[in-house]
């Protein structure tokens, strides 16, 4: 994916004037305090709602299937088990065979879900309803995967864990993710870049590129390179809030 | 275990004691037995009449049932046609509510005028007065559809039909389910209220006729024994009904799956 440009102002000028260029491939995390718009715009890069002024260009493969989503809530299906709600997006498109279910399997199998394929999701806990979520959007493999603050509502621990769930997934097939969050620390751990957003009418204030080392782990959040990096992104948090005031 | 068998025994209790305190009432205060009969006297009258109104309890129940599955079928449809289209809902919504708060009473002799076939007349009466929870309520329920899920079907390419039968419709089953069982008993109330206006509608004659020629008669622990059965019908069928929602539900639905402890 290439250029991805947009400018709009909406009626309450959630977003104005974005200008956004996603490589493929990349991390990118979208921060920002509450209500600067951050959702609309991944709304507007996954179609569901449409640009007021600009455009949206994606370079890839527009059919159905290619770009996950992963919302805050984990949004399944509760009259479904995992495996049917993982299977959601193969259902809506007319075929389930040998090989959407084994694909479904793997998916499962990815966020650490096996021996739950059955379960409805009542049954689990909140982390693992959102491993779900997660499998969901993969199972499709797409080369686009939107996050909404998909950890926001998660405990400490839970969070972590999937932070690095989220790496390893990422690393396997590379796609290239946006990463909608409000939390510096977590930006900072999981992007290759960061762009900072101010709130109302949303812009993009900032636009920081994370080098730390790949893979990332339990000791990178320790080492000074994510101390730095986590300083430079909280100081370009508060400028971007500062312009509001 | 303990707490399920209070669940039962507690209720009993009270039914025990009242129907005691019934019957130890009307002989110390020597009531005649065509005001207040005892509920020895109720007991008697039901096993000697029995038979016969058993015979009208079914067919009360058939006119109750069948308006009760017209009320399903009609109302889901209805409500299913109206979730596809806003212009339709908005025109025709009113009608069903005026329809609903009209009393039956007022209208059933209108439709006994109209409709011919007794059974027919009965079962439309009963129907006016069941379909309305049902429509009302899985209207509300195909509306309720999660938004995000909503914006997921669209982002995968589902189609309307798609979006209707495999998010719409499952989510507006627990509201459905919801007000059939409102339906359930409205359908016997319909049933009883017609039966009321009709009169005996030729060789069959439902409870709700024995009991007012129960009343004529002064055969007043008849007229108990009828509404006896009545109640035990409502009881039944509200039984049932719960418990077809609670296997459709349980595996799923807040109101079917256990409490956490």
């Amino acid at each position: 994916m290439n250029g991805v440009t947009k400018r709009f102002a909406t009626g309450v000028a959630a977003l104005a004037g974005v200008d956004l260029s996603v490589a493929r491939g990349e991390f990118l995390s979208l921060l920002g305090p509450s209500g600067c718009g951050k959702s609309t715009l991944l709304r507007i890069i996954a179609g569901l709602i449409p640009a007021s002024a600009g455009a949206c260009r994606l370079s890839l493969d527009h059919a159905p299937g290619r770009i996950g989503f992963v919302f805050q809530d984990p949004t399944l299906m509760p009259w479904s088990t995992v495996t049917g709600n993982i299977l959601l997006p193969f259902r809506i498109a007319g075929h389930i065979g040998a090989v959407q279910r084994e694909r479904a399997a793997a998916a499962v199998r990815a966020v650490g879900l096996s021996g739950f394929e059955h379960a409805y999701p009542y049954q689990l806990s909140g982390g693992m309803r959102m491993r779900v979520s997660i499998a969901r959007a993969l199972v499709t493999e797409p080369d686009l995967l939107l996050l909404d603050e998909p950890f926001a509502a998660l405990d400490e621990i839970t969070r972590l864990a999937l932070n690095d769930d989220l790496l390893r997934l990422w690393a396997e097939r590379r796609p290239t993710i946006i990463f909608v969050t409000h939390s510096v620390f977590e930006s900072a751990y999981l992007s290759t870049r960061i762009a900072v957003m101010t709130a109302r009418p949303g812009r993009i204030s900032a636009d920081l590129a994370v080098d730390l080392s790949q893979p990332r782990d339990r000791a990178t959040r320790t080492s000074p390179e994510y101390a730095a990096i986590c300083e430079r992104v909280s100081a370009a948090l508060a400028q971007a809030m500062g312009t509001t005031r | 275990m303990n707490r399920r068998l209070e669940r039962i025994a507690a209720p009993l209790g009270v039914g025990f004691l009242f129907l005691a305190l019934w019957q130890a009432a009307t002989h110390l205060f020597g009531v005649p037995v065509y005001i207040l009969p005892a509920p020895s006297d109720i007991a008697q009258s039901l096993w000697t009449d029995g038979p016969s109104l058993m015979g009208s309890l079914l067919v009360t129940l058939r006119i109750t049932l069948a308006a009760l599955a017209a009320a399903a079928l009609g109302g889901g449809s209805i409500a299913l046609v109206f979730s596809l289209s806003r212009v339709i809902e908005i025109s025709f919504f009113p009608y069903a509510v005026i329809l609903q708060v009209t009393p039956i009473v007022a209208i059933a002799p209108l439709i006994i005028i109209w409709v011919h076939t007794p059974f027919l007349a009965l079962l439309t009466c009963a129907w006016i007065v069941a379909f309305f929870p049902i429509v009302s309520n899985t209207t509300v329920g195909l509306n309720s559809a999660d938004r995000n899920l909503l914006a997921l079907f669209r982002l995968y390419g589902a189609s309307r039909w798609q979006a209707l039968w495999l998010l719409r419709v499952p989510t507006a089953l627990p509201y459905f389910l919801a007000g059939l069982r409102i339906s359930g008993g409205l359908a016997l109330i319909g049933a009883v209220v017609a039966e009321f206006v009709a009169g005996t509608g030729g060789a069959e004659t439902g409870l709700a006729y024995r009991i007012l020629e129960a009343g004529y008669r002064l055969a007043i622990p008849r007229l108990f024994a009828a509404l006896f059965l009545l109640s035990v019908t409502g009881i039944v069928i509200y039984l049932v009904l719960d418990f077809i929602s609670r296997r459709l539900l349980r595996n799923w639905h807040e109101s079917a799956t256990p409490e956490e402890e």
